[in-house]
């Protein structure tokens, strides 16, 4: 007597494996012979040509087998797949270009000195960026301090009061999130620079930014907070905790890993904001402790300004600022999903 | 012995403290409401001059011109946003165009092509592409992208030119807004993915079973659950992208030609954008020119802020249709 053994048809057979193999070499070599042959050429047409194939292949193979549907369902596999490729090969195209221009400019003065001696064509080890750094940072920090309190009381109002303007703010904050880099910009220009300082500082860029970034720690935190248990705020209430008390010292610490994943957010949105930069920051060449007065570089004020100058050095260091920034946004946004894959923390 | 504790009061009235809490907390969740409204009020405070002098003339004529004497007063000036207008439509039209099919198309295969493993990879590259700054995209967009974005123009002139959209007349491809579709469209594809991702995530499960159950091929599955059911949300999705690709200004700026033209021929290398035109004239603007600027940007202002209603709108119906 034999046991029957359960078979598993939704799992790739080996045979399927093979044959799927078969077809996408099979693809690359006929693309290979049809654009040697005819007069096609050039990357767009390696491509095309190898979708199509690939694409009639599979339907063709997978008709043969299952008919029409199962035809039509291997071509939209392979479409779809497609549209992934598609998706990502600009990703790898930045990120190689980034890394493979960028490199050369890296020199160790690069961090030491910034650009108060230097002009952006001059060669390459004369001139830094130290000065769009501690700029860059200094916006940050200060946009940072503003934009955070008021981003988690939103987040708080939403998940914690729910009163009646819920609807409206949350509909504001998505719409504040649209609002476009440099209509910020103007209205600080507006609003603060032209009525009242007068001149350029890096507090204006820092209140700019702070419009751009409410919204997406607003967002966040709000998802944080929704995730925390009711239980703990009830189990609070019932101890006897006012709701202040039981926000402040049990949903609060309970969100913190969350709270700081939506900080990071924010900050890798604005860390790259360059428009309103362009119009409030001045953008100096000096490092300048202050951001109250005068005028402050960033990294991306540096970037533009380099590669606004248009020769080949002052290229290479535009691409050099721009690895820098990329660095810096990866690694903050790395740390924001490391931070939550653990959501919810004692 | 301890002390008999005091019977605390039992009132249904928040106490002092939570009354406070409450009422900083409404204060902090109504500053959204207090900077939307402070943008509005103060950009239409500045261009108010400008707006009334031109009226209707602002967003239907295209010239930018202005005249000072020798003691810098304004002689002549005419400010017309009608080409930026244009161009900011036709470039955000050309990047949604181009980023919707690619989108759902990668959105489908992360929620139910992948393998486990790669799709935890591609929504983390997709999401890390949606945090880079647009100058990125900028720079490598005018260094990298455009050559290729040129010789793609040239074969849409070849082979489609009979289309009125496609004409070119005179022959200049260099630095048109089909190239900076396509720049904003690779900036956009990672949002209208993620978008779409989630919605398709959402698509109740007992339907997708029932749908195998009856047979259904993955493709049949998809086409008769997810799509109705994520239609909406993804149109959503897609204005938030066209919202996106509208307020953009380096990306635009490094790669667009801005010449003072209407121009819907989308090959042709003259084009705009408002937020590109406020960077381009900022820097040598006059007093009442930087009004005419703030006026243009109450306008670009209130263009995203109703696509960004209306996209709401729409996702907000997400699931309400489907069979």
């Amino acid at each position: 007597m034999s046991t029957v053994k359960p078979t598993r048809p939704w799992v790739a057979s080996k045979q399927d494996r093979l044959r799927d193999a078969l077809i996408f070499v099979g693809a690359i070599v006929f693309t290979y012979l049809l654009v040697e042959v005819t007069p096609l050429k050039g990357k767009l047409a390696y491509f095309i040509v190898f979708f199509f194939s690939l694409m009639i292949a599979n339907g063709f193979t997978g008709g043969l087998r299952f008919g029409f549907p199962a035809a039509k369902d291997a071509i939209i596999k392979t479409l779809v797949a497609f549209g992934a490729v598609v998706t990502v090969i600009p990703i790898a195209s930045i990120l190689g270009t980034v890394i493979s221009k960028g490199y050369k400019g890296i020199k160790l003065n690069l961090f030491t000195q910034d650009m108060s001696m230097a002009t952006p064509t001059d060669p390459l080890n004369n001139g830094g960026i130290l000065h769009a750094i501690t700029g860059t940072l200094t916006l940050v920090a200060l946009a940072l301090i503003m934009s955070v309190p008021l981003g988690i009381l939103t987040a708080l109002y939403l998940t914690e009061i729910k009163g009646r303007f819920s609807k409206p703010i949350k509909f504001l904050v998505q719409a504040m999130s649209g609002v476009p880099s440099i209509v910020a910009g103007l209205f600080i220009l507006s609003a603060v620079l032209y009525p009242i300082t007068k001149s350029y500082s890096g507090f204006m860029g820092a209140l700019a930014l702070t419009i751009l970034m409410i919204p997406t720690v607003a967002r966040t935190s709000e998802e944080v907070l929704n995730l925390i248990p009711q239980d703990l705020r009830e189990a609070g209430t019932a101890l006897g905790g006012t709701q202040w008390r039981t926000v402040a010292m049990i949903v609060l610490p309970a969100a913190r890993s969350g709270l700081i994943t939506a900080m990071i957010l924010g900050v890798a949105r604005i860390a790259g904001e360059t428009a309103p930069l362009l119009l409030l920051t001045g953008g100096g060449d000096k490092v300048n402790p202050n951001p109250f007065s005068g005028s402050m570089g960033s990294l991306p004020y540096y970037i533009w300004k380099s590669f606004n100058a248009g020769s080949e050095e002052s290229i290479t260091r535009a691409w050099a600022g721009l690895l820098v920034l990329v660095v810096l946004v990866l690694f903050l946004f790395t740390s924001a999903r490391f931070l939550s894959t653990r959501k919810v923390s004692r | 012995m301890s002390t008999v504790p005091v019977p605390r009061e039992i009132t249904t009235q928040p106490r002092r403290s939570d009354r406070v809490f409450r009422r900083i907390v409404t204060a902090g969740g109504l500053s959204s409401l207090f900077i939307l409204s402070l943008i509005t009020i103060f950009l239409a405070y500045r261009g108010y001059e400008v707006l009334r002098q031109e009226g209707f003339r602002f967003i239907t004529s295209s010239d930018w011109s202005i005249t000072t004497d020798d003691a810098g007063n304004v002689v002549e000036s005419h400010f017309g946003l009608a080409a930026m207008l244009v161009g900011t439509i036709l470039c955000a039209l050309i990047a949604v165009t181009i980023a919707l099919p690619i989108s759902i198309a990668s959105a489908l295969f992360l929620n139910f092509y992948a393998p486990g493993w790669m799709k935890k990879f591609l929504v983390a590259v997709v999401d890390m592409m949606a945090a880079f700054p647009s100058i990125l995209f900028g720079i490598w967009g005018f260094l990298v992208l455009m050559p290729s974005a040129e010789y793609w123009a040239k074969l849409l002139h070849h082979y489609f030119g009979f289309i009125p959209l496609f004409q070119l007349q005179p022959y200049v491809v260099t630095r048109s807004p089909f190239v900076a579709g396509v720049v904003l469209a690779i900036m956009i594809i990672p949002i209208i993915t993620s978008v779409s991702r989630e919605v398709f995530s959402q698509a109740p499960l007992d339907r997708i079973q029932a749908a195998y159950a009856l047979g259904a091929t993955r493709w049949g599955m998809i086409k008769a659950v997810v799509l109705p059911y994520g239609r909406s949300g993804v149109i959503g999705g897609a204005m938030l992208g066209l919202g996106r690709a509208m307020g953009e200004t380096v990306a635009v700026f490094t790669v667009l030609n801005i010449v003072f033209q209407v121009n819907w021929h989308m090959l042709l290398g003259v084009g705009g954008n408002v937020a590109s035109l406020i960077i381009l004239k900022f820097g040598d603007a006059s007093p009442y020119e930087i009004k005419a600027l703030m006026a243009a940007g109450l306008v670009l202002f209130l263009l995203t802020l109703a696509v960004n209603a209306i996209a709401d709108v729409i996702v907000k119906k997400t699931g309400k249709s489907g069979r």
